[in-house]
This record gives C-alpha cells, sequence and structure tokens, in this order.
C-alpha cells in the first residue's frame, strides 16, 4: 500500500469517528447549546419536580405538589429585574390574557419563581405582578423559603444564574411547562407566547 | 548542555500545563469565555505542540507512513477543534470536573500533537487550505458572536459573548494581513 492510499484510508477513519463524536455530542446535530440540548432531554424524559414549599405574593406558604392536577406555566425572575424578566412578565400577561378560559377552570396556573428570595419579599413580588400587567387571576409570583429549595428548583429546572456586572443576574430565561402529575415536559423560548398557548391548549385536548 | 537541549520543549509542557492546571488560573481563564476561547484553549494547544519531541522518533516514523502531506494530522485536528469548541462542550467543561479532564487531556493530544507532527508535512497547498480555513472560522464565529442575541454557553453573559466575536474579527483582519503580506512579499518554503 502506498502512503497515499494509507494516509486517505487513515483520514477516512478518523473524520468518520469524528463526526460519529460530534454526532453523539450533538443529540445528532440538534443540540449545540447547553440549552437546547436541555430541552431535547427534558422531551424524551419528563422530570419529577420537586416538592418545594413557596411563599407567594400575597405571604401564602403553599407547595408545589399541592399544584398538582393542573398544568403549570412556570418562568423564574427576580424582581429587580430589568432586562429578561420584563420580556418573561410580558409573555405572562399575554399568557394570562389567552389562557383566560382554562385559567378560569382552575386548569392551567401561571407561577413565577423567584431566584433572588432574599430580596423578592411577597410586596417585592406584588409590586412585580403589578408592573407586568397582571389582571389578578391565575398568576403566582412565589419565593422558595428555603436555599435547599431553591438549590433543588436551580438542579430539576436546569437553570444557570450568574451575577452580571451591573448587581444583577444573568440566567437562561424560559417557560416551562409542567403537566397535571407534576412533571417538567416541556421548555419553551420567552418572546413567543402564542406557541406556548398552542402547546398548553394542545395538550389540555388530549 | 547539547544533550539536555531536546528537553526543552517538553518542560515548558510541563510547566505550562502545570499553571493552566492550577485551580485559580483554571478558574481565572474560565470565568470569561474570552479567556478561555482565546488564552486557554490555544495555551493547552500549545502544550501539545510542545510534546512531540517527546514521541520517539521511530513512532514519528511509523506515524509519517499513515500521514502522507500531514493530511491525516490535520484531519484529527480540525476534528477535534470541533468537537472542543461547541458551546455545549465549552459549558460542561466548567461545570463538570470529568468533561474537565477530558478537555484538558484531549485538547494538548489530540489537536496540539497531531498538528505538531504534521504542519511540518504539509506542502504549499494543503498549508493554504488549512490557514484560510483557520483564518475563516474566526471571521465566521466572530460574526456569529458579535451578532446573535443570545447567549450560546448558559455559564457566560451576552456582553462577553460580542467581546469574544469582537477579538475573533480582529484576530482574523490580522492574520489574513499577514499571509498577504507573505504571499506578496514572503517565501514559503514547501518541501
Amino acid at each position: 500500500m502506498t502512503q497515499i492510499l494509507r494516509t486517505l484510508l487513515a483520514s477516512a477513519v478518523i473524520a468518520a469517528v469524528g463526526v460519529g463524536v460530534l454526532a453523539e455530542g450533538t443529540d445528532h446535530f440538534s443540540a449545540f447549546t447547553t440549552e437546547t440540548a436541555r430541552r431535547v432531554e427534558i422531551r424524551n424524559h419528563p422530570v419529577q419536580l420537586p416538592n418545594v414549599t413557596l411563599e407567594t405574593q400575597t405571604g401564602t406558604r403553599i407547595a408545589l405538589a399541592g399544584l398538582r392536577g393542573r398544568w403549570l406555566v412556570i418562568d423564574f425572575i427576580y424582581a429587580r429585574c430589568p432586562t429578561l424578566c420584563l420580556a418573561l412578565g410580558t409573555d405572562f400577561s399575554r399568557l394570562q390574557t389567552q389562557l383566560a378560559g382554562p385559567i378560569a377552570q382552575s386548569k392551567v396556573t401561571l407561577l413565577s419563581i423567584s431566584f433572588d428570595p432574599g430580596f423578592d419579599t411577597p410586596s417585592e413580588l406584588t409590586s412585580y405582578l403589578e408592573r407586568s400587567n397582571s389582571n389578578g387571576r391565575g398568576w403566582l409570583a412565589a419565593r422558595p423559603t428555603d436555599a435547599t429549595g431553591l438549590r433543588q428548583l436551580i438542579q430539576r429546572f436546569g437553570l444557570t444564574v450568574i451575577p452580571d456586572t451591573f448587581g444583577g443576574y444573568t440566567h437562561n430565561a424560559a417557560i416551562y411547562i409542567v403537566d397535571p402529575q407534576g412533571r417538567l415536559v416541556d421548555i419553551a423560548d420567552l418572546g413567543d407566547p402564542d406557541r406556548v398557548v398552542q402547546m398548553v391548549l394542545s395538550r389540555l385536548q388530549q | 548542555m547539547k544533550g539536555f537541549s531536546w528537553l526543552w520543549p517538553i518542560n515548558i509542557a510541563v510547566i505550562l500545563f502545570s499553571i493552566l492546571l492550577m485551580p485559580p488560573v483554571k478558574h481565572a481563564l474560565e470565568a470569561s469565555m474570552t479567556a478561555q476561547m482565546l488564552v486557554q484553549i490555544p495555551l493547552l494547544v500549545l502544550v501539545g505542540w510542545l510534546l512531540h519531541s517527546a514521541v520517539p522518533e521511530r513512532l514519528q516514523a511509523i506515524i509519517a507512513r499513515w500521514n502522507g502531506y500531514g493530511i491525516t494530522g490535520m484531519v484529527l485536528t480540525v476534528s477535534a477543534a470541533a468537537y472542543w469548541m461547541l458551546p455545549r462542550t465549552l459549558d460542561a467543561a466548567t461545570s463538570y470536573t470529568l468533561v474537565a479532564l477530558a478537555k484538558y487531556s484531549l485538547v494538548p493530544l489530540l489537536i496540539g500533537l497531531p498538528f505538531s507532527l504534521s504542519w511540518p508535512r504539509m506542502n504549499f497547498i494543503v498549508k493554504g487550505v488549512f490557514l484560510l480555513e483557520f483564518i475563516a472560522t474566526f471571521f465566521r464565529l466572530g460574526w456569529l458572536y458579535v451578532s446573535s442575541p443570545s447567549r450560546f454557553c448558559n455559564n457566560y453573559l451576552l456582553g462577553d459573548q460580542q467581546r469574544l466575536g469582537q477579538y475573533m474579527l480582529i484576530i482574523g483582519c490580522v492574520l489574513l494581513v499577514w499571509i498577504a503580506y507573505k504571499l506578496m512579499f514572503g517565501r514559503f518554503v514547501s518541501d
């Protein structure tokens, strides 16, 4: 065998292995970022949520498991947030309007969870809801009551929260869909509430 | 000191690798996307490059038989580089110890080392293809990072990603000017 044939052979083998590893590492070229990988994984294997105690904007304590039996649309916010959470607030206010029917029948509840519980007291959460134009129906804002609960939520939802240079946080903002059994079944991008409405309505009809 | 001269690249590789492995250095370089991609990973590649004198000459001769014009080595370098440039892998390498270990061993061994064994064997055309593709990658990724409104890595801020994009565009320009200068006024050694 000449050197050039050997080189061709070796290159072909290495290229094939390389493509295989890349395919494996990107879920068959569908997920190049951690965020998409997380979504692919959730759709294939829904994640059971931890039973965390939350304090809502009215100061009431509720258990996350106590909200089972209805679909939950969840986002993560912190009340001081100047950027992404504003977009999330706008999305949720539109969801609240468009899902008014199922919300009135207690089939769907919107839940904004704060990952900055030290700052986000019930009154901060109330003013967050007001700023986001909540009409007061079927949209809870809540904070975990202890650090363990917050850590469990961050881990199960696959959140990455990093402090930014302006004293706030940057986080992977998304909209999480939880089924009546308390399982995280889908993750949607923010900025497209119509799609979230579609996702929830089609599941309600199943 | 003649008998020791061949040891120097390996010594430098070991020292450099140990420095990169030190937790404060690792932490500092991985705190920003720019430092990880433009300092940490290139230095790990350099560690691999310096290791080539550690490969026994007999083994080098066997590898060379399968590495005509350095093409096989280049395919390996490019495949491994593509994998370690995935945003997912960068994120995972900062979050999980096992992936970090894999990065620290595989970036030198699968990118730097095969490249150092292959570059001297490449002729004018293979070198040209490699260099232009290398420069094009800086422009493609730089443009993507500057213009993308969303973050590719969950561990890094958008501003960091955009700054990395700007640096990559600048590096791409510098490399392009350098290669244009070489083409016009310089001399390529092709054998």
